[in-house]
């Protein structure tokens, strides 16, 4: 959140003292033919000339010479060598700057696996295929520089400056590291004089791009390796002897000074990204995917500018019902409201900037602006974030942006204020070349003429009332003649009936409309008279042919201006917007305001304590402040709300050891050892799974990286407060994990392909680890030694904390000589391994384990999906329990974590553990597990307020969770969940009809129905987990679909 | 090479398997008479009889009800609730022992191609399966054996689960022709393309729902040429994969239409007006959008499974749970089925308590996995309830079977015949309790 760094160059004056003295332009290319050396000067007199978003002076010239403005004011001196210009009645305004482009960059090379951006199961690729002295991983390529690729590309020139563009910042949106951008004009001139500036910021995505090599293939990935490139980048200043030369470390030296731009995809790319640049001190301008409004507090709080897009979602043809069905709530309200981007932006007093990128077509980008306009922005705000705003960030408004003198002759003329929607640009002017947009508007035809056709055979006289450059109507007498009209701002054509059109059927009204068009000439025979020729100011004059295939000659006079029209008022709100409102989570089951915490005393229930006092009847709890503060019976108190708890069942909230739920991504399987990924930095707080698992009595839940590898991610433990957002998800003061894996799944088994990631056997995966530890141990002394001279290396650093007993290991494992053979590694490097999860040949070592002292975290009756796990019993959780180890039920599944008490349940049926014992299987025992004992997992005064109120005996499968709280918040109720649905189902049907409806008046913006899929992630990405009919396993396939 | 090592590792395991459920048998044929008295006994069919008495005789439930004179042969089932056995009418047990792909010499369950009518799942049945005796001991005591692969797999058999080998085990024989119906989804992507429910594989750019109606309207050709076929009244040349769907024309087997959206369910309907076909949904799981419909064209369901998510993260929370009240309410004849692959089927009694917790009766939910999966599969003149003359098939349980904190089933019946309760899993419960000197 530090302050952007404004870099103005000392350059800038300088460059503009050049200017004044470039009399005499040398160019090193030779010319073919004789020198045509000109000044290009023009003088635009009598405009109304908007240099900036501050400054509009009336009357006023501009003027320019050799591609530069010289001067802009009311009392100009007009040079004698200068073109002029009569601009009246027209705007000039800076020409528009894109700051978001791949102007003139080639296509990226698309590989459809890498682009997928998932871990592609089948190929791995551990090194990078960038030839030459760079770096490791593929997708850092910081050494890429705009510059020497741009290449530029007159056709989408042309598009872009059609619609007012004069400038743009171009980059390779390739990659993680995405070298510089240029900042390019969009003349079409030679490169060399297009290029503004070579390096004009430095760039950044999540996104690997074209890069096969595996790694990262997840978005922890891709934080961890921009974290680990900082690390190296500093180090790498240092000049370490073992890397030898690194050009892209080099380059991402370098690149630092730079404005530093950032593409995240979403709101919670916007707050990862800028959580990146804090801990490194860079402020990030960060273009974001339009979602921002969802969050747009924490949006803000970024202090990050951003780079707003003007793509909006289409109108989805949801007329079939049974195609509606499958388009979610939550990308119908974001079709609704994504326009309202840049005004909720602006409100919250963010600096932006306002690009055309990801629009569909570029020439949408009036439309969508305008849109954006009508549902919030300001003009104004919109003007800059055009113009002053991207050339200030990017360190060129000594350049472009405004009309300022010394600056690029960029300019567009107008046929009125720029957002008024009945404008038109007419010229745009890139580097002093002048470019028609619509020309034909810069003269206005509108009027009565007085049109004289002189014939060998006489003079005519008629009135050609001209409506527009492509609508007239040609009077004799009180007769209007049929036939076309047409004017391109330099030719006039016009052919019309010498007799009046035979009014069809003798119906009296006459001609409809009166006024003829192309369309309608051909109906009615003859064309008659057709004339060509110029138009001269208000005097035109030509020839042309009669009917009869006569020469004539013609001349049309104005005899009579139409009058000027009525302030244009279009582009304010024709109307009140009716609007949904922003629901956190964004989608189904949200609120428009996040639960509170309140003051709650429920009474009269049977509470199971988990404490020495067991279970209780018709007791009272009583919660203040999000804590336990009362237990027992009569208790009485003003302040809480009562949920009466007779007949029902109050127990602590059932923790989940081992999830997968609200994460982006769960699987950094590219390595072996990928202990830099952190589950923490891609949570999905609007994971409808949280809601789900609330309904089923969960509060908290340990979010565990997969089991694709040996040694994997960074765990993260939450709290299930569902409509928070991502840090405030987070289980604060709990202590740091780890997910380490065995067996099948880190050796690849499942692998049709064959496997090339070492280990293959259950042999490698101890040497893996072993050498990780050994490299860990080695790291550690040296940075005790030589702290300044070590790299800091995230991988190792995790590793180091275990060993020191700062952080702790959750072991994916199931056979019973994987299991002992990471006790002894541990008991190797002094350390324990503080739970093993699934486990389910548990049973069979639980004398070890115990002696070890690991916990164990396990299925109830998960069995025979795996060679490995044959022999798993639904006993297991009894015999390890019975074996006094520590033993919690776990889901592993987002569905099955919806009903852990009747897991715990089954313990009692396979192998009669007490229902005291079982249901402490899924709170307090997990909660020991993972350390948080102290604050969770029983009814107890001081503890959180994390509590259940159940309809029946939890372990009953008749029960349901009534009520669902977490540190005395309210986050599911049954009876409110009723009231939701309700909500739902009308707030769909709205905006169904509503779509609907669009479509009917704008077919060809709609597009068809898309199912809205579901992302359910798990713990092997190999396993075709998929059951949903809208489930997917990936949020790339989102990505895919949205396409 | 590493393949010959997997095989030869997979094959000791399996032997190791085989070898340690050897004292595990099939019981033999029930002969003479036996009494459970003293029992609640839950019929099936909703009916409730306190105190009861079951009389069982040569493997056929001979009398049931109160007052009933028992001697010799008696079991006391005093404090005990009496359940028809549980069927499991979808599944690929006995020819999947590991679930997913993990373990390509364990899959029987899919046969390559499209158009395998003439596939019968029966032959693969693999009667030594270790999760058999984990099914029995749950209470599941028939299941209907089912073949997977392509758009038209073949035909299933309905097996009861105590056999020595397929051709003892089979209860029904070729029950039904069963179509996977591809989904008809815009979705971008079609990996898992080749199972029930797959999306269709679009190739890059096709329209994947207009790819799945043409492979719809090639069964519904192959099932008109079928038709034709059977009109004339000999062939020059004999068309197996005709002569395997004859029983859909005759009514002597069900088509049973995989497939869970409405649109699907819709073109289901379609083609049993079209071809006169007993059709009958598997998967279903918006089935409750369309239950009127359903019940109009008296189209039965077999709901896949209960323990699933909410489609849509705008669905209700608890939509797969209240499916089954909803077509209860409506009146369409359903039966619940549980084919999750990581539990094995096993949980199939505790899909039906959770139907309870959202609004079935504790007996029509039960009625969901006996009398009327009976039904639908064809079988409830023989089972299905406890009513006089159908087989002894038969649990008793330590209490509620629906939930599984009481759901301890003491004994079990195959037509009359007492089974086995022990499998691998409770002898290697055994074993380790052994090794640790722990008493059960």
């Amino acid at each position: 959140m530090r302050k952007m760094k404004i870099l103005l160059r000392p350059g800038f004056m300088l460059s503009v003292l050049c200017l004044a003295t470039a009399l005499f332009a040398q160019q090193t290319f030779p010319v073919n033919g004789v020198a045509d050396p000109r000044t290009g000067c023009y003088a635009f007199t009598n405009a109304t000339i908007v240099k900036d978003g501050l400054t509009t002076l009336s009357n006023a010239t501009l003027l320019i010479r050799e591609g530069r403005i010289i001067a802009a004011g009311n009392s100009v001196v007009i040079p004698a060598d200068a073109v002029v210009v009569n601009c009246a009645g027209k705007y000039i305004y800076p020409s528009l700057i894109d700051i978001y482009t791949d102007y003139g960059m080639p296509a990226p090379e698309t590989n459809s696996n890498a682009a997928r951006g998932t871990f592609n199961f089948f190929q791995q690729q551990f090194t990078s295929n960038t030839k030459g002295a760079y770096g490791w991983n593929q997708a850092i390529r910081s050494q890429v520089n705009a510059s020497e690729k741009f290449v530029a590309d007159p056709a989408r020139a042309k598009s872009l400056r059609e619609v007012g563009f004069g400038s743009v910042l171009t980059l390779d949106k390739d990659g993680i590291a995405r070298g510089t951008g240029a900042f390019v004009t969009l003349a079409d001139l030679k490169e060399n004089l297009v290029i503004i500036k070579q390096k004009a910021s430095a760039n950044y995505s999540f996104s690997k791009g074209t890069s096969t090599q595996s790694y990262p293939s997840s978005m922890m990935g891709s934080v961890a390796l921009l974290r680990q490139s900082y690390l190296d980048g500093q180090w790498y200043k240092t000049n370490p002897v073992k890397e030898g030369v690194n050009l892209s470390l080099q380059a991402w030296n370098d690149n630092q000074n730079l404005p530093q731009i950032f593409e995240a995809s979403d709101k919670w790319g916007v707050i990862r990204a800028d959580r990146i640049g804090d801990e490194f001190g860079v402020q990030y301008i960060i273009k974001t995917g339009g979602d921002d409004y969802q969050r747009i507090n924490e949006v803000a709080a970024t202090k990050a500018p951003l780079i707003l897009t003007l793509n909006f979602p289409q109108a989805q043809n949801v007329e079939d019902p049974n195609d509606a069905r499958f388009v979610s709530l939550r990308d119908m309200k974001h079709w609704e409201l994504a326009p309202t981007n840049p005004g909720v932006v602006e409100k919250a007093n963010i600096p932006f900037c306002l690009s055309s990128a990801d629009l569909r077509d570029v020439k949408q980008f009036w439309a969508n602006l305008r849109k954006a306009i009508e549902y919030g922005l300001s003009e104004a705000k919109a003007f800059d974030a055009l113009t002053k705003m991207p050339a200030t960030w990017l360190g060129v408004y000594d350049k472009v942006g405004s009309l300022d003198q010394g600056k690029y002759a960029n300019f567009l003329i107008t046929n009125g204020p720029l957002f008024n929607e009945k404008t038109s640009i007419i010229e745009n002017w890139v580097q002093g070349e002048k470019y028609d947009i619509k020309d034909e508007l810069w003269n206005d035809v509108k009027g009565q003429y007085n049109l004289v056709i002189a014939a060998p055979s006489g003079t005519k006289n008629y009135v050609l009332d001209v409506k527009s450059a492509s609508s007239a109507n040609v009077l004799s007498g009180s007769d209007t003649l049929t036939g076309k009209f047409s004017y391109d701002g330099k030719m006039v054509k016009l052919s019309f009936s010498a007799t009046p059109a035979r009014k069809p059927g003798g119906n009296s009204g006459g001609f409809p409309g009166g006024g003829f068009q192309g369309q309608r000439a051909g109906g009615f025979g003859n064309s008659g008279i057709r004339l060509s020729g110029v138009n001269n100011g208000d005097v035109w004059q030509g020839n042309g042919e009669d009917s009869a295939g006569v020469a004539v000659l013609w001349t049309a006079n104005l005899v009579k201006a139409s009058a000027p029209e009525a302030p244009d008022t279009s582009s304010r709100r024709r109307f009140p917007l009716r609007l949904g409102k922003v629901d956190y989570p964004f989608g189904a089951y949200g609120s428009e305001t996040i639960p509170k915490q309140e003051n709650i005393l429920i009474k009269n229930a049977t509470v199971w304590t988990n404490e020495k006092e067991g279970i209780v009847k018709n007791t009272d709890v009583l919660v203040k402040n999000g804590k336990i503060t009362q237990v027992g019976k009569n208790i009485s108190d003003a302040s809480a709300r009562v949920i009466d708890g007779a007949g029902k069942v109050l127990t602590p909230g059932i923790i989940d050891e081992h999830s997968h739920i609200a994460a982006f991504s769960i699987n950094e399987g590219a390595s072996s050892v990928t202990s830099e990924v952190r589950i923490a930095d891609n949570l999905n707080p609007e994971d409808i799974a949280i809601y789900r698992e609330l309904s089923g009595g969960v509060t908290a839940a340990q979010i565990l990286h997969g089991s694709a590898n040996t040694i994997g991610g960074q765990s993260q433990l939450i709290k299930l407060r569902w409509g928070v957002n991502d840090e405030d998800l987070k289980f604060k003061g709990a202590d740091p994990f780890i997910k380490f894996a065995l067996g099948e799944n880190v050796k690849r088994t499942a692998s049709t392909q064959g496997n090339t990631r070492y280990p293959d056997t259950r042999m490698g995966v101890e040497e893996v680890q072993m050498d990780a530890f050994t490299r860990a141990r080695d790291y550690e002394n040296q940075l005790k030694a030589l702290p300044a001279a070590t790299r800091r290396n995230l991988e190792l650093d995790a590793l180091v904390e275990i060993m020191n007993k700062k952080r702790f290991i959750t072991c994916h494992s199931y056979v019973q000589s994987e299991i002992t053979e990471l006790m002894r590694v541990a008991d190797k490097f002094g350390f324990k391994v503080n739970t093993f999860t699934h486990i389910l040949e548990g049973y069979k070592v639980a004398d070890k384990l115990k002696a070890h002292g690991s916990n164990a975290s396990t299925f109830s009756d998960w069995w025979a999906y795996k060679l490995e796990v044959q022999d798993a019993i639904a006993y297991n959780a009894a015999v390890m329990q019975k074996m006094g180890l520590n033993v919690c039920i776990n889901s592993d599944d987002a569905e099955m974590a919806r009903r852990l008490n009747q897991e715990a349940a089954k313990t009692v049926k396979y192998g009669g553990v007490s229902e005291e014992d079982a249901f402490k299987m899924v709170t307090i025992n997990p909660a020991k597990a993972l350390h948080v004992d102290n604050r969770v997992g029983s009814i107890k005064v001081g503890k959180d307020a994390d509590l259940v109120l159940w309809s029946d005996n939890p372990l009953s499968v008749y029960a349901v969770a009534l009520y669902t709280i977490v540190d005395g918040t309210v986050y599911f109720d049954r009876q409110h969940d009723l009231q939701l649905r309700k909500e739902i189902s009308a707030e769909r049907n709205r905006l169904i009809q509503k779509m609907i409806a669009e479509g009917r008046t704008n077919p060809t913006g709609m597009t068809a129905a898309r199912p809205s899929l579901q992302v359910i992630l798990h713990c092997e990405d190999d396993v075709d987990h998929q059951k949903g009919m809208l489930e997917t396993n990936s949020y790339d396939d989102i990505v895919n679909q949205n396409q | 090479m590493k393949k010959i090592v997997l095989s030869i590792i997979s094959f000791l395991f399996f032997t190791l398997f085989v070898k340690a459920q050897d004292d595990v048998y099939p019981a033999p044929q029930q002969k003479g008479t036996i009494y459970i008295t003293n029992a609640t006994i839950h019929v099936g069919n909703g009916q409730v009889i306190e105190n009861g008495i079951i009389e069982i005789k040569d493997g056929k439930i001979a009398k049931v009800g109160t007052g009933i004179s028992a001697s010799g042969n008696v079991i006391d089932a005093k404090g005990k609730q009496v359940y028809p056995g549980l069927i499991l009418p979808n599944t690929d047990l006995g020819l999947r022992e590991i679930a997913g792909n993990a373990v390509r010499g364990s899959n029987d369950f899919a046969e390559l191609g499209d158009w395998n009518t003439n596939i019968r799942s029966v032959v693969a049945y693999n009667t030594d399966s270790r999760i058999i005796g984990v099914l029995r001991a749950n209470g599941i005591l028939l299941a209907n054996v089912t073949p997977l692969g392509g758009l038209l797999p073949g035909s299933s058999t309905i097996v009861q689960l105590d056999a020595w080998n397929w051709e003892d085990a089979a209860y029904k024989m070729d029950i039904g022709i069963h179509f996977n119906m591809p989904g008809l989804l815009a979705r971008s992507r079609g990996r898992f393309a080749g199972f029930p429910g797959a999306f269709p594989q679009a190739g890059a750019g096709a329209d994947p729902v207009k790819a799945a109606m043409d492979k719809i309207d090639d069964v519904k050709r192959f099932f008109r040429e079928a038709r034709a076929y059977f009109g004339e009244p000999s062939h020059k040349e004999t068309n197996l994969k005709f002569e395997g769907v004859k029983g859909l024309f005759d009514k002597k087997q069900k088509f049973y239409v995989h497939c869970d959206q409405v649109k699907q369910m819709l073109i289901a309907i379609d083609f049993a007006k079209e071809f006169g076909f007993n059709v009958v949904i598997v998967g279903g799981s918006d089935s409750w959008q369309i239950a009127d419909l359903l019940k109009q064209n008296n189209i039965p369901v077999i709901l896949n499974r209960e323990f699933n998510l909410p489609t849509l993260e705008d669905d209700d929370v608890d939509q797969p749970f209240k499916t089954p009240y909803l077509l209860k309410k409506a009146g369409v004849l359903f039966c619940l089925n549980d084919d999750f692959e990581e539990t094995r089927y096993r949980n199939l009694p505790f899909n039906a308590g959770q139907a309870v917790a959202y609004g079935l009766s504790k007996e029509e939910a039960l009625q969901a996995i006996t009398l009327d999966a009976a039904k639908i599969l064809g079988i409830d003149d023989r089972t299905g309830s406890i009513e006089s003359g159908k087989d002894a098939n038969i649990l008793i349980c330590n209490g509620d079977i629906l939930d599984m904190r009481t759901s301890v089933i003491t004994d079990a019946f195959i037509q009359g015949r007492k089974v086995s309760l022990d499998n691998k899993q409770t002898q290697l419960y055994d074993r380790y309790m052994h090794k640790y000197g722990l008493d059960k």
